[in-house]
């Protein structure tokens, strides 16, 4: 369960930004969620909530937008999807692949007033 | 970020959401009067606006893994993270090296776990200095706990630190904590599904440990199975097959850490030359 962890972090970063660009309320936050990232989303957005109380982000709403997974696949020397570590190339059946997208959890913007 | 993972942010209570903004008030219970000369709304007249930020959420921990990093090569410490599941044997395996490896190089090891200081009891009791992170609540170590350890462990120049992480097959994946090396250990008396169960460990590990292999012939645990998953996905992955209890492959594991050492040390040698 590091979603605290996680969640902290974004309040950090909002709180930061908040100093530095001069808002008092966040009305919502976009966080871009890669699908192979150990995130539970559920869990995420619980323990957002929980951390934000009393602070410049309560009750703001948390927008996850999904990142596909993505990787390079040297046998077919491209990139490719993937949708779960562990599964094999779309395109040739194979493993040599080398994740390049998918497996961070960014803001991407708040909206703020 | 999180030193705790709940406990000092407190209270994960589970009462509903505060309300935000304004409630409508039951007007049977009481009135309240608007000045209707001003007519306001109840709508809040906010100027909303977008701020990028584009910024990961272990921005902070990463940056603080990227300067235990540099810290560590300037020293030419080689460091290696040791990750798996409670009682894959991540302590047996330290103590199982410790005299042969203290003859070669300094050693000194961080211990993470929630509660107590087992672990760090039985490091002293092998001859090795040692120091023990209580995690509280937390499920993995991050970058600045690590920072602090070093700082009050001070390990020698040139030797080897291994940091013990919280037993745990999924949170510590995701924190750098400035090693050379993540090194995943899973045991004989687990599934050998495991690298496909918990695959971000495996992806992010640089040499995988099979311990217990001693019990091999009394269990089903397929290695070459467990391998292959592993191959799946990190095509890259080390593996070496040992028994902290018998001895069996130690020495292969020992030469690992001694080739890690010796590329950390020349390095350190040749930048602090490249400087002096």
């Amino acid at each position: 369960m590091h979603e605290l962890s996680l969640s902290n972090g974004m309040l950090e970063i909002i709180q930061k930004r908040a100093f530095e660009d001069g808002f008092d309320r966040v009305l919502a936050v976009r966080l871009e969620v890669g699908l192979l990232s150990c995130v539970e989303r559920a869990a995420l957005s619980f323990c957002f909530e929980s951390v934000t109380r009393g602070t410049v982000a309560e009750g703001a709403r948390l927008e996850i937008l999904d990142v596909a997974g993505e990787a390079w696949c040297w046998d077919c020397e491209a990139v490719v999807p993937l949708a779960r570590r562990g599964e094999a190339c779309e395109r040739c059946g194979g493993y040599r692949m080398k994740l390049r997208d998918g497996d961070n959890v960014r803001i991407k913007d708040l909206e703020v007033a | 970020m999180c030193t705790t993972c709940g406990c000092s942010s407190g209270e994960v209570d589970i009462e509903a959401a505060v309300a935000s903004g304004h409630q409508h008030h039951p007007h049977g219970d009481h009135s309240h009067s608007h000045p209707h000369g001003d007519h306001h709304t109840h709508s809040h007249p906010l100027e909303s606006r977008i701020v990028t930020v584009e910024q990961d959420l272990l921005a902070r921990n990463d940056a603080r893994a990227a300067v235990n990093r540099r810290g560590f090569e300037a020293h030419g410490l080689f460091v290696v993270n040791l990750v798996s599941s409670p009682g894959s044997g991540k302590t047996a395996l330290l103590v199982r090296i410790a005299d042969a490896l203290r003859e070669r190089t300094p050693i000194c090891v961080i211990e993470g776990d929630q509660q107590t200081s087992n672990d760090v009891e039985r490091i002293r009791a092998a001859g090795l200095p040692g120091i023990q992170i209580n995690t509280g609540k937390g499920c993995h170590l991050d970058a600045h706990m690590v920072a602090r350890a070093v700082e009050s462990l001070a390990p020698e120049a040139g030797g080897v630190l291994f940091i013990e992480n919280v037993g745990n097959l999924v949170c510590p994946a995701a924190f750098d904590l400035g090693e050379a090396h993540k090194v995943v250990i899973i045991s004989t008396t687990e599934g050998e599904d495991k690298p496909l169960k918990y695959p971000d460990m495996f992806a992010a590990s640089d040499l995988m440990l099979v311990n217990k292999v001693d019990l091999l012939p009394h269990l089903e645990f397929d290695v070459d199975r467990c391998i292959e998953y592993a191959r799946r996905v990190n095509p890259e992955i080390q593996v070496l097959l040992v028994s902290a209890t018998t001895g069996e492959g130690i020495g292969s594991w020992l030469e690992w850490i001694l080739a890690g050492r010796e590329r950390v040390a020349g390095s350190s040698r040749s930048w602090k030359g490249g400087v002096g």
